[in-house]
């Protein structure tokens, strides 16, 4: 909006041009005669080049508005209006257009959810309270003997709201105990909500917590707390600092993008040095703070990290990682040795994105070794193509891993939640470590405790060629754990590299565009099906395609079509993947973990992961079967592979027999 | 003359808010609908973003209101739709209950992605009860308008990210 200041050298003009005649009669004498029509004459032009002013600016805001906003964006970061519309029109995956086009049609089947259906969802071992919603992890952490895990928690409803933090204990990551609830909205400091929080361990071994609290005005401020018995291993109490909030919201920070402190790691300079996330228009970005005591802060003049156009940083993570090394690093370590992994969670498009760079200690920052796809880029790095948000690592001492926790939603209706009576799960735990094949990315595995819930195996070899289906009869197909190597065959291959005139299909291949797995290419897709009715009207297929690339090589693609996981109109169903890389001479391989409404995959060891929710209504209980499948045109596939069946990881409600049954294993 | 510029000044303040609702709708997919329902509102005149946004979410509410109102009469004009009519009520009950708290508190407390995930599955659950009858429903402009409320106010939202 034009500024009225641009009337200000006009209408400051104390004389009218055509008063003044030049006429030097007697001044004060003059000057009070015409004192009443130079006021008068001055509040008419005034007011005439107010009304103007007035038509201009309705006129032109036609034209105008939108331009404004545009080039508002191009001038914080030179990036094409284009972005600004698309953040608009949104990236979530939820949209009602699609299901508005199917309700007018006379032949859509009228679908209810009935108790069968829902009760079939919740899952036998992901992390998942008894009931409600849940969202984001917070302060995990290994301590006496057990892991601790902590999660953002609506004790109301099963929809985010009056968050609170929960609380659970295990020995293995896998079997938990559901504890009371940790913290509370108790203090004007966080009484509209205990949000996300990290911890941190100090060299005496005691325990700092800090966590983000909403306050009674609705600020986001960092507050600090601490277990309130050390003695005690499951850290039931925690207590609040008195002199809460340590942090608030610095100038030049909005006071609702200040927010999920990270664990801190110790400066060269013996202080403890954390990170915040925040944004200032449209640039994401770290914000750096120094501490002795976690109790009085220095707010660091640089930034660890910005990236324009990624919009506000959620559950920013800041960790080293080995470069040769195939173990988890404490949160301060550093050295030649060391390379830095900077996270953060999107807002605006719910994906987690992270890269590997270089931190300098001396002044908290830290640079990407590849700025093109540097973190919050759409084409940056993520830990999971599908459902996986706000997650969190943290250093395991007790075996010297780091691992990762992750939120995975729901991708249903809120009415299929509330009848239900809960909503969200936690990813199975994963270790992350840096690919020291290819140093370029991190890897992701299932902790090798999930093993410790696979009962009966089977093991089969097989053969597959074009256009197959393979029913795999393993009994009860809806809690497995599926590691599987396959390899195409020579001939296939020699065929499509060797053919000058096929099309290099890499460039342009996606999982997301692809149109699912029953598009058939040369070299794929093949893999299996699972949570598939035997008729196959409902099936989730989980699969490689091959497909040749510039310089006679080949581009390997890693994806989860879930257009067809269900036969309910009210569920999202993406297609998900990513491309993954393959070294020379690796077989290709997967590995899927289904449990009823999540299915985790996992290709070439963890390099791309991929998880999915999905809400069959008829490929449930005794209907959900396995499938191995080849929808390749020329390739001939052999596949080697293990199934094991699931056990439930029985994960208790709080009893003080429980705690104790598990206390003795 | 002092009068004047105080009548200019509050002239150039109705115009830069006017302004302000007009500029916000112009970056959603209904412009007249989003001005017309902003405009109509008198909290609409001083709104931030925040504001419009709660401002259109209270519509979803009133909106659900009369659409569950309407659900109820057509059971007993209607009653050889009640499966339909059951699984309607279900489902804008569950955006009076569930979306719009969970849209209101994240709003208001500035983690809009929860905002914008209720204000969506309102124009989901609309979606769904519409599909019900099957190309034969007496809630259509009802459901029609639920639709287009949601899809502008996820816009507003999506400001706030």
């Amino acid at each position: 909006m034009a500024s009225s200041d641009a009337l200000l050298p006009i209408s400051a003009r104390e004389e009218d041009p055509l008063l003044s005649d030049g006429s030097r009669s007697d001044p004060n004498a003059e000057t009070h005669r015409r004192r009443r029509p130079v006021k008068g004459l001055l509040a008419v032009s005034f007011g005439l080049l107010f009304i103007a002013f007035y038509v201009a600016l309705i006129a032109t805001r036609d034209g105008s508005t939108r331009s404004n906003v545009d080039d508002a964006e191009i001038k914080s970061d030179g990036t094409a209006t284009a972005t600004s519309r698309a953040r608009l029109a949104g990236v979530s995956e939820k949209s009602n257009d699609q299901l508005w086009k199917l309700s007018g049609d006379r032949n859509t089947v009228a679908f209810s959810w009935n108790n069968s259906m829902l009760s079939w969802q919740r899952t036998a071992f992901h992390f998942q309270p008894e009931q409600n919603w849940m969202n984001d992890p917070n302060g995990p952490l290994f301590y006496k003997g057990w892991y601790h895990f902590f999660y953002q928690y609506n004790p109301n409803a099963a929809v985010w709201g009056d968050i609170v933090w929960g609380h659970a204990v295990s020995k293995d990551l896998i079997h938990w105990v559901h504890l009371p609830l940790a913290m509370v909205a108790d203090q004007w400091y966080d009484a509209n909500g205990v949000w996300t929080g990290s911890a941190t361990f100090l060299e005496d071994g005691s325990i700092v917590m800090l966590y983000t609290g909403s306050t009674d005005k609705s600020v986001q401020v960092q507050n600090l707390a601490y277990p309130e018995d050390l003695n005690d291993p499951l850290l039931l109490k925690w207590v609040k600092y008195s002199g809460n909030p340590v942090l608030v919201p610095p100038p030049g920070i909005l006071p609702k993008d200040f927010r999920d402190p990270t664990t801190a790691w110790k400066t060269s300079a013996g202080k403890w040095r954390i990170t915040i996330g925040s944004k200032i228009n449209r640039t994401g970005i770290s914000l750096v703070y120094d501490t002795t005591d976690f109790k009085t802060y220095e707010k660091l003049d640089t930034l660890l990290h910005k990236v324009p156009n990624t919009g506000m940083w959620e559950c920013v993570d800041f960790y080293p990682v080995s470069k040769t090394l195939v173990k988890g690093l404490d949160t301060s370590v550093n050295g030649p040795d060391v390379k830095h992994i900077v996270k953060a969670s999107m807002d605006d498009t719910r994906i987690d994105h992270y890269a590997i760079g270089t931190y300098f200690d001396s002044n908290g920052t830290w640079i990407p070794d590849d700025p093109t796809i540097d973190v919050g880029i759409s084409t940056s790095l993520r830990y999971d193509y599908g459902k996986f948000y706000a997650s969190k690592t943290f250093y395991d001492q007790n075996k010297g891993r780091r691992i990762l926790w992750g939120w995975i939603g729901e991708s249903d209706s809120e009415s299929a939640d509330v009848q239900k009576g809960w909503s969200s799960l936690q990813g199975i735990p994963r270790t992350v470590v840096l690919d020291t094949k290819t140093g370029k990315n991190l890897v992701q595995w299932p902790v090798e405790e999930v093993k410790s819930l696979r009962l009966s195996s089977k093991k089969f070899d097989m053969e597959v060629g074009p256009g197959s289906l393979v029913h795999i009869d393993v009994g009860s197909a809806a809690q497995l754990d599926i590691e599987a190597e396959f390899e195409i065959n020579k001939e296939s291959l020699d065929k499509i590299l060797g053919d000058a005139s096929a099309t290099v299909e890499a460039e342009e291949f996606s999982c997301q565009k692809s149109g699912g797995s029953t598009v058939r290419g040369a070299l794929g897709p093949f893999g299996f099906s699972v949570l598939a009715h035997e008729s196959l009207s409902e099936q989730t297929p989980v699969y490689f395609y091959v497909a040749k690339g510039k310089d006679s090589k080949l581009k390997t693609f890693f994806c989860t079509d879930s257009s067809r996981s269900s036969f309910a109109n009210d569920v999202v169903k993406p297609v998900y993947g990513s491309s993954v890389p393959v070294l020379k001479g690796e077989k290709l391989t997967m590995r899927i973990l289904v449990d009823h409404s999540i299915v985790e995959a996992f290709g070439q060891g963890g390099r791309t992961c991929i998880t999915s929710r999905v809400y069959p209504t008829k490929a449930i209980y005794g209907a959900a079967k396995l499938f191995l499948f080849n929808n390749a045109i020329d390739a001939t596939i052999t596949a080697s592979f293990n199934v094991w069946q699931m056990n439930s990881a029985f994960i208790h409600p709080y009893s003080e027999e429980a705690v104790r049954a598990l206390s003795r294993t | 003359m002092k009068k004047m510029v105080v009548v200019m000044v509050m002239m150039l303040v109705m115009v830069s808010e006017a302004s302000m609702i007009e500029q916000t709708c112009k970056e959603t997919p209904d412009f007249n609908l989003c001005v017309s329902l902003l405009d109509s509102d008198p909290r609409g005149s001083s709104a931030d973003t925040s504001g419009l946004a709660l401002i259109l979410v209270d519509k979803i509410k009133g909106l659900a209101t009369k659409t569950l109102n309407e659900i109820n009469y057509l059971y007993k004009k209607r009653p050889e739709l009640k499966q339909a009519l059951d699984e309607c009520s279900r489902r804008y009950k569950t955006i009076l209950k569930a979306d719009v708290p969970e849209a209101i508190e994240a709003i208001s407390k500035g983690v809009p992605k929860f905002g914008e995930d209720g204000v969506i599955d309102a124009g989901v659950e609309a979606a769904v009860c519409e599909g019900e009858f099957k190309g034969k429903s007496p809630l259509t402009s009802l459901t029609k308008s639920m639709q287009k409320i949601s899809n502008v106010t996820r816009a507003i939202v999506r400001m706030l990210l």
